[in-house]
């Protein structure tokens, strides 16, 4: 389940990001990220009640391109770095959902 | 107990653009796999995405004519998730602040109109599974309407409706077949005038607009069952299967996805100025709607009429362009639906050749017989109406003056028939006139040959 205020539940977001991690891992990352949660919370202290929320850091809107076509790589090279391909896919274990 | 349902629709659009929404790779369906990809689409880190203006454009377009309201402000967000068709583990979508919100399908609500980019494509084999991202990073608008529906029929007419005003809009071909329109659907059951809604299952994997209909049908009847056995509807996703025609478990509510949106630190916010939106606006054509209320009213055609015309935009704009250079739009219309219609995507007939095949027959020049003969012809080899009149010696014999010299020879050669008449036989007339254009040889215009008779024998 998703983690309350405060509280960082490691397993779970450790599954989010699919990583694995061995208990040891998991107590010491716990108090680790239990620590850099308690210093970010800092920032509740802050009154930001007329502040309008930041969508970006930098000033900055509407970076657009047009809509042009542009050649694409060779198929070859693309496929080169697949860790294995057939029929012109890149292929990797079965996934199912 | 009486049980009603309570459905939402969240419709995929893919967008008719030349390239993709963040990389100039083409965006084409059927091209070979893995031939339109770059290392922005194909997920590579450290790359740079930068929006296709187009895309914004139409996601814009297709909020005006939905009368959505335009966000002044929006901006991107990236959907976290595991999944090879995306494999930089997120897609760019918009979460809190997307381009269009509200809106109306017909009777229908719309909550919500945002941009992302669509995933790869994935095959299944055996003992492995294969990816091709040609489609990937395709500009996709997704449409989530309120929960107004409350039958299969409703969320037909919404995604007919829908889809209408898209292609119309020319936003996207919609054709489900190539996947360019995807649809989700969020059904509920719960008893008959209660407020509360009811526990809500998401069906997938539906491929037609008929299938969404089945699918829907199938998924409702199961609920109420299960709800009148005493069974609890659970929150998951279940899988359609045209096939068999039923619903599956897919995911349940444990296994349901948690993304964790947050701000797509890559790309800039947008922001619609008020000159933009007014450009914009300027493309908002004439809606399927208005266009049948013109049709009826501008053309005196019967609603029937300007329902099927308006079906189709491109048929739309070709009827317009005969019936404006025509006496008699209702016959435009006619042989429209009735000749052209079938067979429209290899009409070679232009619309104004049409118009003079129209008037033709109007004069008098032909019949409406032969009408039908001169059209195969126009459509079998693009020649006027006139040339192919004249070719096939068709043209009725309407000259006044020819005509009385065959009347008196009629009149000359059946004395017996003209004394008839004369006693007061009135039916003796049809068979004169009847020698009148086999003297013809069939061309003579039945009408004008008629009236030549009747004031000679009546002189």
């Amino acid at each position: 389940m998703p983690e309350d205020k405060g509280q960082f539940d490691v397993a779970y977001v450790a599954h989010l990001a699919r990583l694995q991690l061995t208990d040891a891992e998991m107590t010491q990352f716990s108090a680790q990220l239990q620590n850099i949660l308690a210093y970010v919370t800092k920032l509740n202290e802050l009154d930001v009640s007329n502040v309008e929320p930041t969508a970006h850091a930098v000033p900055l809107t509407n970076v657009l391109r047009k809509d042009e076509a542009r050649p694409s790589i060779e198929r070859e090279r693309v496929l080169a770095n697949a860790p294995e391909s057939a029929r012109e896919l890149f292929i990797m274990p079965k996934i199912v959902e | 107990m009486e049980y009603e349902a309570v459905i939402g629709l969240e419709v995929h659009v893919q967008l008719k653009t030349h390239s993709k929404m963040f990389c100039g790779c083409a965006t084409a369906f059927g091209a070979e796999p893995n031939t339109l990809v770059c290392p922005v689409c194909l997920g590579y880190p450290g790359v740079l995405p930068v929006m296709n203006a187009e895309a914004v454009r139409k996601t814009i377009l297709s909020g005006l004519m939905l009368g959505c309201e335009i966000a002044r402000f929006s901006k991107w967000d990236r959907k976290n998730y595991f999944y090879p068709d995306m494999p930089k583990n997120y897609q760019i979508s918009q979460y809190d602040l997307p381009l269009c919100k509200g809106g109306r399908v017909g009777k229908f609500g719309i909550t919500r109109i945002h941009l992302e980019e669509d995933v790869a494509k994935s095959f299944h084999f055996a003992e492995t599974s294969g990816v091709d991202f040609n489609r990937a990073g395709t500009p996709l608008m997704e449409i989530v309407s309120e929960p107004d529906m409350r039958s299969p029929e409703d969320a037909f007419a919404y995604l007919t409706a829908l889809k209408e005003v898209l292609i119309g809009g020319g936003v996207s071909d919609c054709d489900m077949e190539k996947g360019q329109l995807r649809c989700d659907a969020n059904v509920s059951v719960r008893p008959v005038g209660e407020k509360k809604f009811g526990e809500k299952v998401e069906i997938k994997n539906m491929n037609s607009i008929s299938g969404v209909r089945r699918a829907l049908a199938y998924e409702i009847q199961r609920q109420i069952a299960a709800v009148k056995r005493g069974e609890t509807i659970v929150q998951e996703t279940r899988r359609w299967d045209d096939d068999t025609s039923v619903t599956s478990v897919m995911r349940t509510k444990e296994h349901a996805h948690d993304y964790r949106y947050f701000p797509e630190p890559d790309l800039m916010p947008v922001e619609v100025s008020a000159a933009w939106l007014a450009e914009i606006r300027r493309a908002v054509p004439e809606l399927p709607e208005a266009k049948r209320r013109r049709f009826v009213a501008h053309y005196g055609l019967p609603e029937y009429d300007a329902e099927v015309l308006v079906a189709d935009a491109s048929v739309a704009a070709y009827y317009e362009q005969a019936a404006a250079g025509s006496k008699n739009p209702k016959a435009i219309s006619n042989w429209v639906m009735t000749e052209l219609l079938a067979k429209f995507a290899e009409n070679t007939i232009a619309p104004a050749q049409l118009a003079e095949l129209v008037a033709a027959i109007d004069a008098g020049q032909i019949s409406g017989k032969q009408g039908k003969e001169v059209f195969a012809e126009m459509f079998a080899t693009g020649k006027n109406a006139a040339v192919i009149i004249q070719e096939k010696g068709l043209a009725q014999l309407s000259d006044a003056g020819a005509l009385e010299g065959l009347v008196d020879q009629a009149l000359a050669a059946n004395p017996k028939s003209v004394a008839d008449f004369k006693a007061g036989n009135a039916a003796a007339i049809n068979f004169l006139k009847g020698q009148v254009i086999k003297l013809s040889k069939g061309k003579a215009n039945p009408q004008l040959a008629g009236e030549i008779l009747a004031r000679k024998l009546q002189g």
